[in-house]
């Protein structure tokens, strides 16, 4: 067996128990955790599959930008987890019978004898100046230069949601209304009192 | 190294992440957690075909789909956060108020 295979075998089995701990575990922190470790392993894998560019932005925005977005989210809801948890042991049966039944059914059609090495051989590995960026950025720039343009504008378009989303509009901090500023007129900030001079005693 | 040992492993997670939406069916943010899975189940199965085939249409693939899943996540727990901050719950059971 190849020293890449065992590899692939170490980190596929590590992804598979780490994806089972962020299905069963009891806190939403450790779940978040758990899938951090599952990501990490994951670009391992894209990394055999010589995936460089996508392996290192899976890492940079998964592990660094939704995770932390997720743990953020976790931390700051204040939810009671026995609560959440309560239907777990009710659902297992039925979860499990359809995750074996889908994984028994998946195997079944991506198993060897339609995707083995006969349908597929194995493709030679690139020379060591191979450059995945410059392969990927190559295409990215010409053929798919219109999807890659709304993808920006499919960014863009999450951040305002986002805020605009979570903005909160407090009562009791100040702030400006141009509207009634402009509005205002002399009455409203001054009067006029008309009386009689007063000697200082 | 066939083709087939990626695919079974996509596969299989994949599975677990289907039988963690069953599991967790109360807990939105487990549900999400199970979604995330799932696209990195597709992922895989993108770059390994993407690899096999010799064609890099599959990688742009998927990184597009990866711009896509940190938008979802963005809005999905900014909806996730006004939802609690509005009902005080994120138990998918109690989130009844549509049913009329």
């Amino acid at each position: 067996m190849a020293t890449e295979q065992i590899i692939f075998y170490i980190f596929a089995a590590l992804t598979l128990a780490s994806a089972f701990m962020v299905i069963t575990a009891k806190n939403p922190v450790q779940a978040a955790l758990s899938l951090v470790l599952t990501f990490f392993l994951s670009a391992g894998i894209w990394l055999i599959l010589e995936a460089e560019f996508l392996a290192i932005s899976l890492v940079l925005v998964y592990v660094g930008a939704v995770m932390v977005l997720f743990l953020f989210v976790v931390m700051m809801l204040d939810i009671s987890i026995a609560q959440l948890r309560a239907g777990f042991i009710r659902y297992l049966p039925v979860g499990l019978l359809v995750a074996v039944f889908m994984a028994v059914l998946l195997v079944m059609a991506v198993g060897p004898a339609h995707f083995g090495l006969e349908q597929f051989a194995e493709p030679a590995r690139h020379a060591a100046d191979h450059s995945n960026v410059r392969e990927l950025g190559r295409v990215l720039y010409t053929v798919y230069v219109y999807p890659f343009e709304i993808a920006s504008v499919i960014l863009l378009v999450a951040i305002i949601a986002a805020i605009a989303l979570t903005h909160r509009r407090r009562p009791e901090t100040k702030r400006q209304d141009p509207v009634e500023q402009i509005a205002v007129n002399r009455a409203d900030r001054m009067r006029i009192v008309d009386m009689d001079s007063e000697i200082k005693k | 190294m066939p083709l087939s040992d990626y695919l079974i492993f996509s596969a299989i997670l994949f599975s677990i992440s289907v039988a963690g939406i069953f599991l967790n069916r109360k807990n939105v943010i487990i549900i999400l957690m199970s979604i995330e899975l799932m696209l990195l189940a597709v992922n895989t199965n993108f770059i390994a075909f993407s690899h096999y085939l010799g064609d890099v249409a599959g990688q742009v693939f998927v990184f597009f789909i990866l711009t896509v899943a940190a938008a979802e996540a963005a809005i999905g727990l900014a909806i996730l956060v006004v939802l609690f901050r509005n009902k005080r719950t994120i138990n998918v059971e109690e989130l009844d108020s549509l049913k009329g």
